[in-house]
């Protein structure tokens, strides 16, 4: 008997404590788990290590105080550059930071997922990310070559969360548009892993909107499911919805000063998951009119 | 310039076409606009066998115009990010990159102004800059061209240059490529005893003196240093009717 893995997002939340490492799936401001990141700051779990291929999912984290450390290899909003408030937090001193290589990154994961303590690279060796991670350490081929390599670490993470198109109650998750990024990574690396999506189906119902190629994570990955409409909002989440550029943009204007920050905060942040939806689509309306 | 009505943009792009000259049947990655007309440009031209990519996740069949809708695009193969990782470290990709400093050897930075721990400014991050250098063969754009982007050394090493490659030893240098690095002004390579940077040519209408005042190292000046080419007729056509018809080349590299 498989059990019905859909929790309330909340209850995901609930189960994060202060001080642990979370990673967050997507890229840059594509399909992020944002409905989990409003989660978790209203829940106002901190000191957090945050793992991501970042976009606003850092951002906010960081606006909102709940980091410690960032595990990065770019943070960027794709049509905006840079995020505000990561740049905020970093040129302030007030986070830490693991600056590293978008390859390594990946190979960290993956690392976490076969549960081995690392995986060697070409990827890094001369930079400075040796040198401002002191802790990263290279490893020389045991073969004839005897090459000396990156030994880039597992990145275990206490939890992950990812937003997807669509999950079954058992926890299976599909990405119908193109890119299912490193997702099942992130879950295969954590010890508690988070899926919400847009919809969520019964056993089996997947395979009515897409092949089983788009099937891209398997329950075994998965410990709680959420259904979370429009829950990678404002980034994209195609075929489903794209990035809200206009939201992004005011998002982005929210790092212009303190004030600007708690407006944002207090319209969008300090409600739960309907309000903040709601909220969208009144500013929606206001831009409209 | 002898043909008033070509552009400086129009010369940096024929510059950056110039640089997958001879690559084959890799992926050309470009970034920034300009470095996107000038891979399509050589694909159009005298490289058919590059491979583009959609700035999505996948590889386009069709060359269309830099600022074609998505419906416009014909796909050929997919290319996930994950899958990218593949391709680079297969080593068959030669990347035009960005750089907000570059330095005498070719170490980028788009990582942070000051010092890392704390910066003045906080910039993307090192992206897969080391992993690219270091598999592949890379290139830079800098539409900027000024002491405080040719820099005696770079802020922090994201890119790897001919130097820092060498210190890291063989398995660094292995694949190691730095090609050429194309500003607004000029175009620069490596192809000197050292890989210091050397002026290859100067766009036409700059002069030496303007390069190497606009640099804040000393560059390799050959005693005669060329002038870019200009686009041939049938670059120029492929420029302003196929590939760029909305000038956002001059939004990149204005005058």
């Amino acid at each position: 008997m498989t059990s019905d893995k859909r929790t309330a997002l909340d209850d995901m939340v609930a189960e994060l404590r202060p001080g642990m490492t979370v990673g967050f799936g997507g890229w840059g401001s594509r399909r992020k788990p944002m409905a989990a990141v409003r989660a978790i700051v209203r829940a106002g779990i901190g000191d957090l290590t945050v793992v991501s291929y970042g976009g606003p999912d850092v951002g906010i984290l960081c606006a909102a105080g709940l980091v410690r450390k960032v595990v990065y290899g770019f943070v960027t909003l794709d049509s905006i550059a840079l995020d505000p408030h990561f740049r905020a937090a970093r040129q302030s001193g007030s986070i830490g930071a693991m600056e590293v290589d978008e390859g390594m990154f990946y190979l960290g994961l993956l690392a976490a997922s076969q549960r081995v303590p690392f995986l060697p690279t070409r990827a890094g060796l001369g930079s400075d990310v040796l040198r401002v991670n002191p802790e990263l350490r290279t490893v020389t081929s045991p073969y004839a070559d005897g090459e000396e390599l990156v030994a880039m670490p597992a990145l275990d993470l206490d939890a992950a969360f990812v937003h997807l198109n669509r999950a079954d109650t058992h926890g299976n998750g599909q990405v119908l548009g193109p890119d299912p990024f490193f997702d099942e990574l992130f879950l295969g690396a954590a010890t508690r892993r988070f899926v919400t999506a847009e919809k969520v189906v019964a056993p089996g119902a997947l395979l009515e909107e897409g092949p089983i190629q788009t099937v891209t994570v398997s329950r075994l990955f998965t410990d709680a499911v959420a259904e979370a409409p429009r829950g990678a909002h404002f980034t994209s989440c195609p075929p489903d919805y794209d990035r809200d550029e206009g939201f992004q943009k005011r998002y982005a204007g929210s790092g212009a000063d303190p004030a600007a920050w708690t407006a944002f905060s207090e319209r969008f942040l300090a409600v739960d998951e309907a309000g903040y939806q709601d909220a969208v689509r009144e500013l929606a309306a206001e831009v409209a009119s | 310039m002898t043909d008033p009505e070509v552009t400086r943009s129009e010369v940096v792009a024929v510059a950056c076409a110039e640089a997958w000259r001879g690559d084959g049947e890799i992926v050309a990655s470009p970034f920034g606009t300009i470095p996107a007309i000038g891979a399509r440009l050589a694909r159009l031209t005298f490289a058919p066998d590059l491979v583009l990519t959609d700035g999505e996740a996948a590889l386009m069949a069709n060359t269309p115009s830099v600022s074609a809708d998505r419906s416009d695009i014909v796909l050929e193969a997919w290319l996930p990010y994950r899958r990218v990782f593949d391709v680079v470290w297969s080593g068959r990709r030669h990347v035009m990159m960005m750089a907000t400093q570059v330095d005498r050897y070719g170490n980028q930075n788009i990582s942070c102004i000051g010092d890392w721990a704390r910066p003045k400014t906080q910039l993307i991050g090192v992206r897969g800059a080391p992993g690219n250098t270091i598999n592949h063969t890379t290139s830079y754009w800098v539409p900027a061209h000024s002491p405080r982007s040719f820099v005696e050394r770079v802020d922090m090493v994201g890119g790897v240059g001919y130097d820092r490659a060498e210190e890291a030893g063989p398995a660094a240098v292995r694949f190691h490529e730095i090609r050429v690095v194309i500003s607004n002004l000029g175009v620069f390579d490596f192809a000197t005893p050292d890989h210091a940077m050397r002026v290859r040519s100067v766009h036409p209408g700059v002069g030496v003196d303007e390069v190497t005042a606009a640099t804040g190292f000393a560059l390799v000046v050959p005693d005669d240093v060329p002038t870019t080419r200009l686009p041939e007729a049938d670059e120029l056509e492929l420029i302003r009717e196929v590939l760029d018809p909305m000038r956002l080349r001059d939004k990149e590299l204005p005058g």
